[in-house]
């Protein structure tokens, strides 16, 4: 069973045709991987598909917008991966899980 | 269908929010001037104007979703599909059904038919945003109570 990392890095060079082999866990997907909104928003959709998950993609911009986060936290690919993976298990820990 | 005023939607016949899905129907006026061009001899509904109209029943149903409390706008349209001529004077029948709500965005499946023959299909992604004008709000509270909006289900609980 591939990562989380690398099922998010897949459906980022799919989504946005780019080149798998330049997406890194330490990649930033805006200032590295110049993804914007609008793709980004498509990729939520594709990783909210594939993990069972609804990111919560406005609360995150909240967070960076009021200074109590950096985009690193969240659009940094392996710390995207942790708190997708935190996610999947908060569900799978939810009572009815 | 107003198409000088780009409102596609006639009436909603039915919008189930438990089963997260919308039907509305549409009529194609039999004359309009964008028949003259699209196309000499030949006039067809333009895709672009079917996939709005897609787009439109989608928001109607999103709208329901949201109890009005967020405008979805059209971001992304994939997987667009004209399956066959629509012709001037034609009903269309619109059915769309929500596919995901994500944080901030919706994705919905949407078909027209005309009588059972689909015509068109799509995947149409909306960003959702605070009204950004009031009077847009009162615009569409007014375009709701016009087209049959079921206010009663989005106030029972």
């Amino acid at each position: 069973m591939s990562s989380t990392f690398d099922q998010i890095a897949n459906i980022i060079a799919e989504t946005c045709d780019i080149p798998r082999d330049t997406i890194k866990p330490e990649s930033h997907a805006i200032d590295d991987l110049g993804i914007d909104s609008l793709d980004f928003l498509d990729i939520a959709f594709a990783i909210d598909k594939a993990f069972g998950i609804k990111m919560p993609l406005e609360k995150w911009t909240q967070e960076v917008n009021d200074g109590k986060a950096t985009t690193e936290q969240y659009f940094v690919l392996q710390n995207l991966a942790d708190r997708i993976d935190e996610l999947v298990a908060a569900k799978n820990a939810a009572p009815g899980a | 269908m107003d198409l000088d005023h780009f409102q596609l939607i006639d009436r909603i016949v039915d919008l189930n929010l438990d089963e997260k899905k919308i039907t509305v129907e549409a009529q194609v006026p039999a004359v309009h001037s964008i028949f003259e061009g699209h196309f000499p001899g030949f006039p067809i509904m333009p895709g672009v104007l079917l996939t709005e109209a897609m787009a439109q029943s989608s928001g109607w149903l999103l709208l329901g979703l949201l109890k009005f409390e967020r405008m979805p706008f059209l971001a992304i349209v994939k997987e667009a599909k004209m399956r066959g001529y629509v012709s001037p004077g034609q009903l269309l029948t619109i059915d769309a059904k929500l596919e995901h709500e994500g944080s901030g965005f919706a994705v919905t499946k949407a078909k027209i038919r005309i009588g059972k023959e689909l015509k068109c299909s799509a995947e149409i992604t909306f960003g959702l945003a605070p009204f950004p004008d009031p009077a847009l709000r009162v615009h569409m509270d007014a375009k709701a109570n016009e087209i049959g909006f079921p206010l009663q289900a989005i106030t029972h609980d």
